[in-house]
């Protein structure tokens, strides 16, 4: 029996399914690592995320929507395997069942579903937990390979936090409280491959980089986004490193730090919540990166780049009316 | 240096199986199905009646108008039903059907083998043989060629570029005409250029056939304002506007055709089918067809009389078997599934696929990701997305905005889609209601 279709009549074999589940592949060397140095508590909190993210997309589209599941999509799993990235891992279970409800019901979901919402859901689970949860969301633990079970946690300070603290102290003159503080701060070695406090996801350099690798050869993403937004951070760091001599502004220290990299490679890399053109997606990076810097440097908090993201999310409808590619045969734009 | 345009494009698998394989004749079919509209523009009129006897190259019905074309008889025998047919998609279509019997030629016709060089004809009297052999343009658009080629006054032709790009997948046919009529194709664009007053033709080739750039540049050595250029294998390298940007560096306006940018381009077999009119008196009556896909046996290039049942070549190449999903007239980026196997050949007809549910298969559409994948893959710089976006919502009026009616319906947007938004479908339908919106105006 002959089929009538209309052309073209071959397709790439690049399909929805395929690139999520590159961008989960990519993921695995981050999870991995973060289990090796956190432990059970780090494989609890990765399980229960995606768990939760697909329980909630399940129940809203089967019982809410009475529609076919989306789940086979893969979508929810990302957004599950991600906002674990971004929680420590002593975070209760319970808690991130409210995170996740926050990310796949409020802000994917309740905007229409995968490719409809305006900010990555992640980032608002992230964001909600930790102005929800503040004293939970800082408790970093001390990476500990040795230990797998973690019977006993110990906590440690992320580096951007020691360097915030500095920040406090300096202006309080305690000198040794300084040299202290300075002593610290994990080597760049500790921080590129992960060895240091922070969020699961987060801490190694290295291993988010061999994801983002993946992501480039496999053509899931450009290398704009993460380039432009870590190229910004380096810049502005840099001049004002080289302009004031302070410690704190070291551009190595930035870019191996907090979420930088987890949100350089896949949160502002993310198709739905970014621009679609080249163009749109260099100023969506340097716009991140410029937030980035001024939220890390002048605002209370630490860490900026959930909040740069996720400010910069709510201007792609935008950039995108304005930055398109030029028409072919209508003269220079 | 190799040549290419420089917005979009996409790389889908080549699946050029047949490229090593000569042309042969593909012989004559009992019956001969010959439409009446094989071009651009109105059907042609018809000449010959129930019970004519008609030779190879006999005239069956002229030109209608200016856009129109003649029509020839591809074979010798008997004219036994003038009357609807079913065509490809199981529509009535008037052909005439001609009883095949022997195969003589018009007298007029030279079917010698011999190459003739020299061009001794005035441009208009080139003309007049480009319009009295029928020829339109064979790359699937079929606008008729000596409209094409009549230059107004107001205007000027810089390049004439021979399209033997053939960026199609599977489809070997200009390919495999190059390699073997090479010194043909450079003649018929020294004739081309003898109308247009130029000695700037240039055939453009791409990487992907090296035998073909060899040849021919081996040829174009031994004459003056011919050369080659090799362009990049991208889709749809072979989009005439692709193709004037990547060989000038010109954009041809939106809404313009290439003579607005100076160019003239034609597609290699036109050329060939120029080089006969002019020097064979040969009309358009038999062309080159590919014959092949994953489900077919044995896969050719053909020489196939116009009006020859598809049937009749897939036959030749082994039949079809029971899995056969789909069979396309012309590529698989723009070709069109036929439903009917009696359906003929047309002097347009470049290729014959036979695809398998695996080759073809389009999974059901999901939600749009964003993932901006369309925008990067239009080789106009359209936003596919956007189009189908706001064909679904009815907004004409920005479908011409976002210069809907710019698309050329190569359909890279739908080729890369991964949530398989038939978005070339999308950009069809919002160019039929922008016309819509036009005339009801």
């Amino acid at each position: 029996m002959l089929k009538v279709a209309t052309a073209p009549h071959m397709f790439s074999p690049v399909d929805t399914q395929r690139l999520m589940r590159d961008v989960i592949i990519a993921m695995l060397p981050a999870a991995i690592l973060a289990v090796v140095f956190f432990g059970l508590n780090a494989l609890v909190v990765i399980l229960s995320s995606i768990a939760a993210c697909v329980m909630w997309e399940y129940l809203f589209v089967r019982y809410l929507l009475k529609q076919k599941s989306t789940i086979n999509n893969y979508s929810a799993m990302i957004t599950g395997m991600l906002l674990a990235f971004n929680l420590p891992a002593t975070m209760p279970v319970w808690m991130i069942l409210v995170g996740s409800f926050m990310a796949i019901v409020v802000a994917k979901m309740a905007f229409g579903g995968l490719g409809k919402n305006i900010f990555n859901p992640a980032l608002v689970g992230r964001v909600f937990l930790f102005i929800s949860f503040p004293v939970q969301m800082t408790m970093w633990m001390k990476p500990n390979w040795h230990d797998f079970l973690n019977a006993d946690v110990q906590t440690a300070a992320t580096t951007l936090g020691i360097l915030k603290h500095l920040d406090a102290s300096s202006s309080a003159t305690s000198l040794t409280h300084e040299v202290e503080a300075i002593h610290d701060i994990p080597s760049y070695w500790q921080m590129f491959i992960g060895y240091t406090g922070g969020s699961l996801g987060e801490v190694s350099a290295l291993a988010l980089l061999l994801g983002g690798a993946y992501l480039l050869y496999r053509r899931v993403i450009t290398w704009h986004v993460p380039f432009y937004y870590l190229a910004t951070m380096f810049v502005l760091t840099s001049i004002m490193w080289l302009f004031t001599d302070d410690v704190r502004y070291e551009p190595l220290t930035h870019l191996l730090s907090g979420g930088l990299m987890l949100g350089a490679i896949f949160m502002a890399t993310d198709y739905t919540t970014s621009p679609m053109s080249i163009k749109g997606k260099i100023i969506f990076a340097i716009g991140c990166g410029l937030l980035t810097f001024i939220i890390r440097f002048y605002s209370a908090y630490p860490e900026g780049v959930s909040f740069a993201i996720l400010i910069m999310n709510a201007f792609v409808p935008l950039i995108d009316k304005y930055y398109y590619p030029r028409v072919y045969g209508t003269g220079s734009k | 240096m190799t040549k290419t345009f420089s917005i979009g494009g996409i790389h889908p698998d080549k699946h050029k199986i047949t490229s090593q394989t000569p042309i042969i004749d593909a012989g004559l079919p009992e019956y001969v199905y010959i439409p009446l509209k094989q071009h651009a523009g109105a059907p042609a009129k018809i000449l010959v009646k129930k019970g004519d006897k008609v030779k190879v190259g006999t005239l069956l019905a002229n030109a209608d108008g200016v856009i129109s074309s003649d029509i020839h008889s591809s074979v010798s025998g008997e004219v036994v039903k003038i009357d609807d047919v079913q065509d490809a998609l199981g529509y009535d279509e008037q052909m005439i059907v001609i009883k095949v019997e022997g195969d003589e030629f018009e007298p007029s016709i030279d079917q010698s083998a011999d190459i003739v060089k020299d061009i001794t004809f005035s441009s208009e009297e080139i003309i007049q043989k480009i319009r009295e052999a029928g020829i339109v343009g064979m790359g699937g658009a079929g606008f008729p060629t000596p409209v094409k080629t009549t230059i107004p006054e107001e205007k000027k032709v810089d390049y004439l570029i021979v399209n033997g790009i053939e960026c199609e997948p599977w489809l070997t046919a200009d390919d495999r005409l190059m390699v073997e009529h090479a010194e043909e194709i450079v003649i018929g664009a020294k004739i081309l250029n003898k109308i247009f007053g130029i000695q700037n033709a240039i055939i453009a080739i791409d990487e992907n056939k090296p035998e073909a750039i060899e040849v021919v540049r081996n040829v174009t050595r031994r004459y003056v304002g011919v050369n080659v250029r090799v362009c990049k294998t991208k889709y749809p390298q072979g989009g005439e506007k692709q193709l004037v940007t990547a060989i000038t560096g010109r954009e041809v306006p939106s809404g313009k055709l290439p003579i607005d940018a100076g160019c003239i381009v034609q597609n290699a077999g036109t050329v060939f089918a120029i080089y006969e009119a002019v020097m064979k008196n040969k009309p358009l009556f038999e062309r080159i067809v590919t014959v092949s896909g994953d489900e077919c046996a044995k896969p050719q290039n053909f020489k196939v009389r116009v009006g020859t049942p598809a049937s009749f070549l897939i036959e030749k190449c082994g039949g079809l078997p029971d899995e056969t999903a789909e069979v396309i007239f012309g590529g698989p980026m723009m070709g069109q599934t036929i439903i009917n196997l009696q359906a003929p050949i047309t002097k347009l007809t470049s290729g014959l696929l036979l695809l398998s549910e695996k080759e073809t298969h389009r999974p059901d559409m999901m939600d749009c990701i964003r993932c901006g994948k369309c925008v990067d893959a239009c080789p106009i710089g359209l936003r596919p997305f956007l189009i189908g976006i706001c064909v679904r919502n009815n907004m004409i009026d920005e479908l011409k905005n976002i210069h809907a009616m710019d698309c050329i319906e190569c359909g890279s947007c739908a080729y890369i889609c991964p949530a398989r938004i038939p978005l070339l479908d999308f950009c069809k339908l919002g160019k039929i209601e922008i016309r819509k919106k036009q005339k009801g105006k």
